[in-house]
């Protein structure tokens, strides 16, 4: 069975985790390290994807330093995002040519992880056709945005689990006029350590590899 | 030459977008280097150039979406190491045109511009029995009343492209009407890629790319301007009565409903009147053919930080002043916050742009396609006026009404500003 090394990071700047990412993505095309798990959560921070539009960044960069809020376009996929404190953020580096050589059914295969961990909470989550991203009902809980650069993926999903859902004001999510929602908001009582774990637990599960903690 | 193709994906997956060319035509390329990057499903993916050469031709160009297998480069070898073989499925697609037709970005020209729509731009169908044409081939075939047995189609089984379309135009020395984001080049011809842009401080231009809401506005207007003959006329109305009206009711408006009392609502409320007189203005062209349209859905425009949308008041005639003043706060809200459905600036029969609020005395608004007249508001100014040969102080504001001389004459439209003005000088209704 193929090996997934799992780490919980705690908060870490966007910044740091992108060089992270970088890093662990260029061993693991070398084939040097194992597919890996990165879950973590980020001060507040709003990045953009590389097709994303600007426009729905509604605050000037001025304003969102002022309250506190980092900017950054990313290579990822997807449009502009809100990543903060009490929400998961997960960066799977894996190897999709000894995965599935399918990004669709790796984008599928996230978002099945994220509803099952979301079930163990009793909140049924589920898919919206073409809207990329977990849902419940016609809420946004959890984002996904993917680069891959020979097969091997980085960036990946967030999840908001406490996350202070006000944030997301200063963008329309993904581009998307739909509103977003919380763990916390739907009444699951949980830490995001807690969330972690369980998802790690789902991730070995749905794409059939051993976690290990490292 | 190599060809370089749309990669598949994955299963699932039958087109991608090429979001970004990381060499030039010309530009030397190494055997695995990335060459481009294409975007599916919310994930972005950088490209490895299948054999080592001189990128010779960019068929594709950044933002368009195509089918999998389709060709978007060639890359020519001479000179460098030995061809590599390639994968079976370049090999089919040079033999013959592409399996999937490419997927045009179908992003129809809009009644107003949307940018709600922009998050789905509809991909054509990729089949359609016998014949099949796209909505935005017919469109532009309706605009322009071409016989479309007269073109010849390019795309797969000899389905007529929107650049078949507008090639038969050119040849016929009329120009494209609404045009879409994509310049309509052949593929042969690809454009270059904007210059990069140059560091602050040495440069005296500074060279962004225009936001999709930007372009849809500035597609819109331009449309608009070479659709319609535009004339504008301008009525000066004494505001005294409804002035004072709004004086009184404007604290209670905020203290029971939260929201003021603004002009906006009274000059719905007369438009709906004069519409209901005079409803030619409450029409739209479509080809030889009058559309009257029997429910008055009026447009507001909302200025946004860059850029402008016209949500819908729906069935204005239904509502008073109270009920348009409260759907014109809430759309104005939601606008600004970017909450609209997309149903929300559709379907307006005749808009109203209130510049007044920003100072402006008279403007000359462009009609807001395909309806044919558009109000615009001024400012409402105390101004010295002769009333029976007597100088008075009155709340003066100043309309003016561009409507479409192909349909609308002077008389008429000047007809309807005096109904406006009747109802507006001789408020008499109840507000609440």
């Amino acid at each position: 069975m193929r090996k997934c090394c799992w780490r919980e990071l705690g908060r870490v700047e966007y910044g740091a985790a992108l060089e992270l990412q970088r890093n662990l993505v260029g061993r693991r095309q070398q084939g040097a390290v194992p597919d890996h798990l990165l879950l973590l959560e980020h001060p507040h921070v709003i990045t953009l994807g590389r097709n994303g539009h600007a426009e729905n960044l509604l605050a000037s960069q001025d304003l969102l330093r002022r309250a506190g809020i980092s900017f950054f376009p990313t290579d990822r996929g997807g449009d502009v995002t809100y990543h903060g404190p009490g929400q998961l953020v997960g960066y799977p580096i894996l190897d999709l040519r000894e995965w599935k050589r399918d990004v669709g059914a790796y984008v599928r295969a996230i978002e099945q992880v994220i509803i099952d961990t979301l079930a163990g909470y009793g909140i049924a989550a589920g898919r919206i056709p073409k809207l990329t991203g977990v849902w419940v009902e016609e809420r946004k809980i959890a984002a996904i945005g993917v680069h891959l650069s020979r097969w091997v993926t980085s960036h990946g999903f967030a999840l908001n689990v406490t996350t202070d859902l006000s944030y997301f004001q200063y963008i329309v999510p993904c581009g998307l006029t739909k509103p977003v929602t919380s763990m916390a908001q739907l009444g699951a009582r949980a830490t995001r350590e807690e969330v972690a774990r369980s998802l790690a637990e789902h991730f070995g599960r749905v794409f059939d590899c051993e976690m290990g903690e490292n | 030459m190599t060809d370089v193709v749309m990669p598949q994906m994955g299963e699932s997956i039958v087109e991608g977008t090429l979001t970004k060319w990381l060499k030039k035509p010309g530009e030397r390329v190494e055997r695995d280097e990335p060459l481009f990057e294409i975007s599916t499903d919310k994930v972005d993916t950088e490209i490895p150039a299948p054999a080592a050469g001189t990128l010779s031709e960019v068929l594709v160009e950044e933002g368009q979406t195509v089918g999998i297998n389709t060709v978007v480069a060639r890359l020519d070898e001479g000179g460098g190491p030995a061809a590599k073989p390639k994968p079976a499925t370049a090999a089919e697609a040079k033999a013959a045109p592409a399996p999937e037709p490419p997927a045009q970005q179908a992003i129809q020209p809009t009644p107003a511009p949307q940018p709600v729509e922009e998050t789905a731009p509809a991909a054509e169908a990729a089949a359609e029995p016998a014949f099949p044409l796209s909505p935005l081939v017919r469109k532009l075939a309706r605009e322009h009343a071409i016989d479309l047995s007269r073109v010849k189609g390019s795309g797969a089984g000899g389905r007529i492209t929107k650049q078949d379309v507008e090639g038969y135009l050119t040849q016929q020395g009329a120009p494209p009407a609404a045009a879409a984001p994509q310049p309509a080049a052949p593929p042969a011809a690809p454009q270059q890629p904007p210059p990069p842009l140059a560091p602050a401080g040495q440069a005296r231009t500074r060279i962004e790319p225009m936001s999709t809401m930007r372009l849809k506005i500035a597609e819109h207007m331009v449309l608009s301007k070479r659709t319609s003959a535009h004339v504008t006329t301008i009525h000066r109305v004494d505001m005294t009565k409804v002035a004072r009206l709004r004086e009184r009711l404007k604290d209670q408006f905020q203290a029971n409903y939260g929201f003021s009392l603004t002009y906006l609502p009274f000059m719905v409320r007369a438009s709906v009147a004069a519409l209901r007189q005079f409803p030619l203005l409450n029409a739209s062209l479509d080809g030889n053919n009058i559309v009257y349209h029997n429910e008055v859905n009026i447009g507001i425009a909302v200025a946004l930080e860059n850029g402008l949308i016209v949500p819908v008041v729906r069935a204005a005639g239904e509502k008073n002043v109270l009920g348009l003043q409260r759907a014109i706060v809430d759309l104005a809200a939601r606008a600004r916050s970017r909450q609209l459905k997309p149903d929300e600036v559709q379907g307006g029969t005749f808009s109203i742009t209130n510049f007044g609020s920003f100072g402006s005395l008279v403007g000359t608004p462009i009609i807001n396609q395909p309806q044919v007249a558009i109000l615009g508001v001024g400012t409402v100014d105390k101004t010295p006026v002769v009333v029976d040969d007597a100088i008075a102080i009155r709340s003066i504001c100043h309309l003016s009404l561009t409507f479409d001389h192909r349909l609308v004459d002077g008389a008429l439209a000047d007809q309807f500003m005096g109904k406006v003005r009747q109802v507006l000088e001789s408020w008499s209704e109840e507000v609440l």
